[in-house]
């Protein structure tokens, strides 16, 4: 019961300080260029004599861009919204007021986490659903498995979750901000340059980048996503984030579940152990 | 180490009052006592049973001394939250908030969110949710601190209502003067050990004594010893502490055998600060 309260009184905070409302309308400016782009982009075919095969596949590839768009503005939404709800309520003391309550500490810090799935949730519905909306009603292509590539996205946002949740166990804010931000950029770093290492087939490049997945999964995550929602011109383009020359395994993506379980684990663990 | 040793011993429905010097330990011995800290050994029991027991909780309420709360949150909305989380049944919560947030003296207020609230109003409702409740023990640390002279009166108030039906209130505060009036006994802390405790349904009895004599000898002075504490001298005048006024002829006697001249003899109720002063001793950062 305590961890639907919690889970219950998260959301509601990100709704009432309109947390949610604001993602939602910087995704909508995201939404907009997307949308005027795909639109002049379909306008100019009208008068070009680019083959219509070309044009599927330039356009599909328009769409992947918006999707890895909405990828990175969802994981960093994820981050920013969320390392302030454990790290800012202990430092600021309102944690005590709940913490000395009839529930559990794992119930507190879980309710909280579920708090946020459900408005990662809609945040992703949403921006995931418009994009691939617009790329259907107005440049006529579908991903090519959007409900996989919309989950993958999904999960990438949670393990970010999880990562900010266990950090804010023990850092500040900024700290916790700072060091998950610092993750994400060197596992999209990692994700790059195991591109690289595909195309050059250079093997110690290649293990930096898996390395780096190890030690954060959100892009190879991400590059699963792309693998299974592109067009297979789209997949050849090279050291692109949507390249297939080197694609994350479903291993990678049992792993990076079992990485999420197990950031999600240490941080109930520490959350209950530390001293508030 | 903030605490070593401290065991303490509260009655049921006694309001008791915890004071020491600031970095004596009181927050950090309340924290323990709420499981918000652990003990570096040892253990915490409250009510028998240690804090990190869910049900114990639901016995306990909390105000805590920085009283922050989600500030986008009103009255109503607030206590709902604390009441639900100390599973109140939603159907005593309808009659239960209202007249608790009546009972601080925030009507007027109740629809208005926590972020447009003062300080006083703060600690206001923050009292109301350690009640929300109906606690069996509810820990109250610097209730009082942010609350002009008529929300203190409220706050002893609301105290002595809550020892009236049966509850235990564990007071922290620097306000001597509110522990005075309001506690049963007290405790002293000091560097996370008890110094001494006080009843202060008996605390009449403790006196400080002023004297006016000549002819005090060193040998007279020192017998003062085996009935009271804090004893001075400085040239004619003489004060020292008695835990009992019953031993006040003792001590006349023992003065004039020993060959004083007694011009003046006057025993003074002691006040809190006064036998704060006398326990801790002086300029020890209270």
């Amino acid at each position: 019961m305590g961890v639907w309260i919690m889970a219950g009184i998260t959301f509601r905070e990100a709704a009432r300080k309109k947390i949610l409302l604001t993602a939602l309308f910087a995704g909508f400016a995201f939404l907009l260029v997307f949308g005027i782009g795909l639109h002049i982009q379909v306008g100019d075919f009208r008068t070009s004599s680019v083959p219509p095969f070309l044009r599927y596949q330039i356009v599909s590839a328009m769409l992947m861009v918006g999707l890895y768009t909405v990828d990175l503005l969802a994981v960093v939404m994820t981050t920013l919204t969320s390392v302030d709800t454990i790290a800012g309520e202990i430092t600021s003391g309102t944690i005590h007021a709940i913490a000395t309550k009839p529930l559990a500490r794992w119930q507190i810090l879980l309710g909280k986490w579920l708090g946020f799935v459900a408005m990662v949730a809609v945040y992703v519905s949403l921006m995931f659903g418009a994009t691939v909306a617009e790329g259907y009603w107005i440049g006529g292509v579908m991903a090519q498995h959007p409900l996989s590539g919309a989950l993958l996205i999904f999960l990438e946002c949670i393990i970010a979750l999880s990562v900010t949740f266990m950090f804010g166990t023990w850092f500040s804010t900024l700290t916790s901000g700072v060091i998950v931000l610092g993750l994400l950029g060197a596992a999209f770093m990692g994700g790059w340059l195991e591109q690289m290492s595909g195309f050059t087939e250079g093997s110690r490049l290649a293990m930096v980048g898996i390395v780096s997945s190890l030690v954060m999964p959100s892009e190879a995550v991400w590059r699963r996503a792309a693998f299974d929602m592109e067009s297979p011109l789209a997949g050849s383009l090279q050291f692109s984030p949507f390249a297939d020359v080197s694609i994350p395994s479903m291993t990678m993506i049992a792993y990076a579940s079992i990485y999420l379980v197990i950031t999600l684990g240490i941080a109930v663990y520490h959350f209950r152990e530390r001293d508030l | 180490m903030a605490v070593r040793g401290l065991s303490l011993t509260v009655r049921r429905g006694e309001i008791f009052g915890f004071l020491g010097p600031n970095g004596a330990g009181k927050s950090t011995s309340i924290k323990m006592l709420l499981g918000l800290a652990k003990p570096t050994s040892g253990e915490a029991l409250i009510l028998g049973f240690p804090p990190s027991n869910v049900e114990v909780r639901r016995r306990i309420g909390y105000l805590p001394e920085n009283f922050r709360f989600y500030e986008w949150l009103t009255p109503v909305e607030l206590l709902e939250l604390h009441g639900r989380l100390s599973g109140v049944p939603g159907n005593k919560l309808e009659g239960r908030i209202p007249a608790l947030i009546e009972l601080v003296g925030l009507t007027p207020h109740s629809d208005k969110r926590l972020q447009n609230f003062s300080k006083g109003m703060l600690q206001r409702i923050g009292l109301a949710q350690a009640l929300i409740h109906e606690p069996d023990l509810i820990f109250l640390d610097e209730p009082t601190s942010g609350l002009d002279p008529l929300g203190r009166r409220m706050v002893r108030d609301i105290i002595r209502a809550q020892r009236d039906r049966g509850a235990t209130v564990f007071l922290n505060s620097h306000l001597l003067s509110e522990i005075e009036i309001t506690c049963d006994q007290v405790v002293f802390i000091r560097e996370g050990e008890v110094v001494t405790s006080r009843d202060m349904r008996a605390q009449e009895e403790a006196v400080s004594v002023e004297v006016r004599a000549r002819k005090l000898t060193q040998e007279c002075v020192s017998h003062l010893n085996r009935w009271g504490t804090s004893v001075r001298v400085d040239e004619e005048r003489l004060t020292f502490t008695t835990r009992s006024r019953d031993v006040l002829p003792d001590i006349l006697r023992h003065l004039v055998a020993a060959g004083a001249d007694v011009y003046q003899f006057t025993p003074q109720r002691m006040s809190l600060e006064e036998l704060f002063m006398n326990v801790m001793g002086e300029d020890r950062g209270f």
